[in-house]
């Protein structure tokens, strides 16, 4: 095996309801402001939209906008906020070998179209024909461009100019969690210098809220930290955008690059989700993980979503491992694809300020530990998804 | 042959293929889609699958010996993926029954919810008048509509054939559009060049043929609309080209690290010598003029591969019979092949199978390894009319029967993704 060289982040970009930029992000969660969500627009479905916003700053012609659905704009954004945070943004020395890896979730409809189809089919004698028919006149051509999820890393390679390799992963949660280890691996291996990784999430959409209540998954009424959602819980949906520039230690030396921070291990797996699943597989992380952990200056962020019984699960194996524990999910809400990514980028704020964020819930338990420098990042999935990630500060 | 710890030219572990499996139009299995792919067949035919009212395309490579009664792309992928994988992994004899030793990279299309779904929630929701998606979403917590959720999770593909086979860790889902299927291979290369695994299960699996689909492609003018006859339709590199055939399919491939294949006894395919990758950034479907980004896409996996262009004898040609992938494609190889270009041949397996979509490089490396095996070229069929533009020997309409050593299988996609795979039949 080729030695594994030590994987530094060097940019991160976000994009939430909290606001733009990891700062921003970051002032909100230290203050414990209870965060921005919209139990009206979807009611009775609670949810975490953007605040209103141009997205003229990361991507300037007003074409490329319109070439894009929501997703793909804040995913573009927010990858536009990683590079410029990292000193590669507009470099195209630098851009030409940056690779990607994008989790995707995409598909997002045009909802007036679908629509009128529904209510016109039952007006008609043949149905099958007439949504041919209304397909073909009323699709628009670049709809489809918009709904395919590689065409996230297709923008971002067409607006920032990201032209190394490029790999869209598809998968929820744990697609999230696979494109860190991947990408963490290929650069520890010495298989990539510069790696741009993550993904962005539309949630606040009846389309989205549809799918995720065929598993009735969808918060529905009052709003309450993601601890304390009751016995069947619900994921509070969000638009979110989270990218992470990863880079190898030399890379990031030569160029005079500052680290955010040190992602050393990341694991995920795959369960089938009978009961004890969840805890089974946490545990067997947390095992592997233990003897790197620095348990007197280390916390977790936990990635539960606030469904349930998955995150009571979570929560008592967090317990057993007994460090202090917060969740961001609860202030920038859920945004699948792009959870993980956002919960390290998070996790780099956490480490460069010392401290943890405001506690918020039931399961947001312990103190801050003196001269914090280690923080383990959970995934748990709505349905898949069990996965962690180690961030250490970098000296 | 080399000792233990065998290693290729860049001193990484050499990655070996032991076992293949193949669903396209034209069968299931290796053997009889290998015979209908050098005697030239098509698998093109006019869709039977439902109404084609309204729409200028009315063909498609269909995998009709898959497909029964009404099965949802998520469905028909699967049982695609199922059937590849169950070939591949019985060829490499690899594992135990439901273990497979090692991790899934699976190359899948995007699913959504299907417009018989949101038919039948609507019919529930409001049974007559105006059904908008806050109907529909009242009612999706009913008990019955809850299988709907397997139709449509982008992960769920990669779940059920994870469990299937039982490979190892969290499976990779992925797509990066047409050249899916090679970045599967690619994704396992890496892993066990990195010494993660000593094995991989790379499949690439596509059955996304819907009104919808097709309106999608038609809309952005991709495909052919010579609809008779159909086989016909798929002419790469010819001159009246119109448009690529959408197609379904499925390729699986076991990869291995060599000195495993050999400790274990296992028969070696053919070495996957060389992955190469370069994304465009010029537009969304069309790819730079300059043609840089799909030459230093070919240029990267000779580099992977340690080899230079005189040691390609064969190109297995992305080819997908668009006006422009065929000009782009002809251009890029002419540049990284130079002169020596007009001796080489490249074939088109899209026009007897029509484009796999997110399958095609998973079944085009694997008929590149059977070209490889069978020393015995595929052609490209319906080349009639040739393209004076595209001064290539595009073994017309004919297999040929040659030596090959050593072949480049190309895969460009929609939103600048290329990749290009480099084969060879035995250990450099």
């Amino acid at each position: 095996m080729t030695a594994r060289r030590e994987v530094w982040i060097t940019g991160v970009g976000l994009l939430t309801c909290l606001g733009e930029g990891l700062e921003s992000v970051w002032s909100h969660l230290e203050r414990g402001d209870p965060p921005p969500y919209d139990d009206k627009s979807f009611a009775p479905y609670v949810v975490h939209p953007l605040a209103p916003m141009s997205f003229d700053k990361q991507i300037p012609k007003k074409s490329d906008q319109r070439q894009m659905e929501m997703w793909q704009r804040v995913g573009v954004y927010t990858a536009g906020l990683a590079l410029s945070d990292a000193g590669i943004a507009g470099k195209p020395e630098l851009l030409d070998h940056t690779d990607m890896i994008v989790d995707a979730g995409g598909g997002e409809r045009d909802i007036a179209v679908d629509t009128a189809i529904l209510s016109g089919m039952r007006k008609v004698a043949e149905p099958a024909a007439f949504l041919n028919e209304r397909l073909m006149s009323d699709l628009r051509p670049t709809l489809f461009l918009a709904q395919l999820p590689n065409l996230l890393a297709g923008n971002i390679s067409l607006v920032h100019g990201v032209v190394g390799s490029s790999r869209t992963f598809m998968g929820e949660e744990g697609a999230g969690v696979d494109a860190v280890r991947v990408a963490q691996a290929r650069i520890a291996a010495g298989q990539s210098d510069l790696t741009l990784v993550g993904g962005s999430y539309h949630g606040p959409r009846w389309d989205v809220l549809f799918s995720f209540e065929l598993t009735s998954s969808a918060l529905r009424g009052k709003f309450a930290p993601v601890w304390d959602r009751g016995p069947q819980g619900g994921l509070a949906l969000a638009t979110l955008g989270a990218f992470l520039v990863l880079e190898s230690r030399e890379h990031a030396q030569a160029r005079g690059a500052r680290p955010r921070g040190r992602i050393s291990e990341v694991y995920s797996d795959r369960n089938l989700r009978k009961p004890g699943d969840i805890e089974v597989s946490l545990r067997r992380q947390l095992e592997v993980i233990a003897p790197q952990v620095d348990r007197d200056h280390a916390a977790i962020i936990s990635g539960a979503s606030g469904l349930e019984p998955a995150t009571s699960a979570e929560l008592t194996v967090l317990k057993e491992f007994g460090l202090p524990v917060r969740n961001a999910g609860t202030y920038i809400g859920h945004g699948v694809d792009a959870q993980f990514a956002a919960n390290i980028g998070i996790a780099s704020a956490v480490l460069e300020h010392g401290k943890l964020f405001a506690p918020a819930g039931s399961g947001d338990t312990g103190e801050s530990p003196p001269a914090l420098s280690q923080i383990v990042v959970t995934s748990v999935g709505n349905w898949r998804g069990e996965g962690l990630a180690v961030i250490t500060r970098a000296e | 042959m080399a000792g233990p710890h065998t290693r290729d030219r860049a001193g990484r572990p050499v990655v070996a293929i032991t076992g293949m499996g193949v669903v396209t139009s034209l069968g299931v299995g290796k053997s009889d889609n290998w015979a209908k792919l050098t005697a030239g067949t098509s698998g093109i035919r006019r869709i039977s699958r439902f109404p084609l009212d309204s729409m200028r395309t009315t063909i498609a490579g269909t995998a009709n010996d898959v497909y029964k009664n009404y099965m949802p792309p998520a469905e028909l992928s699967k049982r695609i993926a199922l059937l590849a994988g169950e070939e591949a992994i019985s060829e490499s004899g690899i594992g135990g029954k439901g273990h497979f030793p090692g991790p899934l990279f699976i190359a899948l299309p995007p699913l959504e919810i299907e417009w018989p779904y949101r038919i039948q929630v609507a019919e529930t929701a409001v049974p007559t008048g105006e059904a908008g998606y806050p109907d529909l979403t009242r009612v999706a917590r009913e008990p019955q509509f809850a299988p709907i959720s397997d139709t449509i999770r982008y992960g769920i593909i990669g779940e059920y054939v994870a469990a299937h086979f039982g490979t190892e860790g969290s499976p990779i889902s992925l797509t990066t559009a047409c050249a899916s299927g090679a970045t599967a291979i690619q994704l396992g290369v890496e892993a066990i060049r990195r010494g993660e695994c000593s094995a991989a299960l790379a499949i690439g699996a596509d059955g996304s043929l819907t009104p919808e689909s097709l309106v999608r492609f038609s809309l952005l003018s991709a495909l052919s609309t010579q609809n008779d006859p159909p086989e016909q339709a798929s002419k790469p590199f010819s001159k009246n080209r119109d448009g690529f055939v959408l197609a379904e399919g499925g390729g699986a491939l076991v990869i291995e690290d060599l000195d495993h294949a050999w400790a274990r006894g296992a028969r070696v395919l053919g070495i996957l010598e060389g992955c190469g990758e370069k994304s465009d950034s010029f537009h969304r479907t069309r790819s730079s003029p300059d043609g840089k980004p799909i030459i230093a896409c070919m240029r990267n996996a000779l580099a992977d591969a340690g080899v230079g262009p005189e040691d390609v004898d064969y190109i297995n040609a992305h080819g997908t019979s668009t006006p422009e992938n065929d000009k782009m494609e002809s251009l890029g190889v002419s540049a990284v092949f130079g002169e020596r270009i007009r001796g080489i041949p490249i074939s088109s397996n899209k026009s007897m199978i029509g484009h796999t979509l997110t399958a095609a490089g998973a079944v085009e490396a694997v008929f590149s390894l059977l070209t490889l095996e069978h020393q015995r070229i595929p052609p490209t069929i319906n080349h009639h009319v040739p393209d004076p533009a595209i001064p290539l020997d595009v073994v017309p309409n004919v297999a040929r029967d040659t030596r090959v050593s050593r072949v480049i299988s190309n895969s460009f996609g929609f939103g600048g993704q290329n990749v290009s795979l480099i084969m060879t039949r035995e250990p450099a």
